[in-house]
């Protein structure tokens, strides 16, 4: 588990926890979400993610805004994280994000399907992350 | 050898393997997120993509000879090794994984064996390549010189 974020500024960053299996690919993902603003956890698979968000929730320490999560996964993929999410009253709000490297239409709707807000191929850019970003920031402040 | 002739030493070999394809597009996207805050953030990843490949290689290996084997148990490692190979742009490696997730796909052990001959071969190839290229680029940065953007 990894987490980061500047000093002082916890209450307000974005804060984002991203969830693979692959070491390259988390680092990848945080250094994208850092660069956009982000403060961000990670987890290398589902039941660290769902350990953490527990964790987190008992604490009472500052809600995760956003989960990225990879599909697959060992164990628990990033289908069924989904699915524990969306089904959990305390974390349902929470948006989550699938990426995967396979571009396969009946997985995609199966997950927009279960409430993930978006799909995104891998691998991401620079330029993915920002408009997600905006994109969730903007609904943030619709929903306030 | 001075600054100016260690960049365009590195341009022309970085261009290069844009050419050859052992890098592709992706790999840009990693050079663009180091920067002053992480500075050795391409050395980092390509240390990740090397143990982690490392790894993947000598359980494929171990997978592939056994007596009865389990083609599940192989595609997952390809697809871990495709995954990482696509995340920091080693395209020659990336598309010798999808080839040989076909092949898998298929149960064609004498097809898996040579891809795993193709796969090694390629990886050690891009390896060195990028061990070249983070060495000109140590060197670049010890003559007081930045890295040069390739587009």
């Amino acid at each position: 588990m990894g987490s980061s974020s500047r000093n002082g500024d916890n209450g307000e960053k974005f804060h984002v926890l991203a969830v693979d299996d692959s070491q390259v690919d988390r680092v990848f993902m945080e250094r994208l979400l850092k660069n956009s603003d982000c403060r961000v956890t990670t987890a290398e698979n589902g039941v660290r993610a769902m350990e953490y968000l527990w964790s987190e929730k008992e604490q009472g320490q500052s809600k995760v805004n956003m989960i990225i999560t990879d599909y697959s996964m060992p164990g628990m993929n990033g289908y069924e994280l989904l699915k524990k999410v969306k089904r959990s009253s305390v974390m349902k709000d929470i948006p989550v994000v699938i990426v995967s490297s396979e571009n396969i239409p009946a997985r995609i709707e199966k997950c927009l399907e279960e409430g993930a807000k978006e799909f995104m191929l891998k691998p991401l850019q620079q330029s993915d992350v920002k408009r997600l970003r905006c994109h969730l920031t903007e609904l943030q402040q619709l929903v306030k | 050898m001075d600054v100016v002739q260690l960049q365009r030493r590195y341009t022309e070999y970085l261009t290069s393997l844009f050419t050859d394809g052992f890098l592709d597009e992706q790999f840009k996207q990693l050079q663009e997120l180091q920067d002053e805050n992480s500075p050795d953030f391409v050395f980092e990843v390509v240390n990740l993509f090397f143990e982690d490949s490392e790894r993947l290689l000598n359980e494929l290996a171990k997978a592939l000879v056994q007596p009865s084997i389990d083609f599940k148990k192989v595609d997952a490692h390809v697809h871990q090794l495709k995954g990482s190979s696509s995340s920091i742009g080693a395209g020659r490696v990336k598309n010798v994984c999808v080839a040989f997730r076909n092949i898998c796909e298929e149960q064609n052990i004498e097809g898996c064996l040579r891809c795993m001959q193709q796969i090694k071969h390629e990886y050690s190839l891009v390896k060195n390549k990028l061990e070249n290229l983070i060495r000109l680029e140590q060197q670049i940065i010890q003559a007081g010189g930045e890295i040069p953007v390739v587009e």
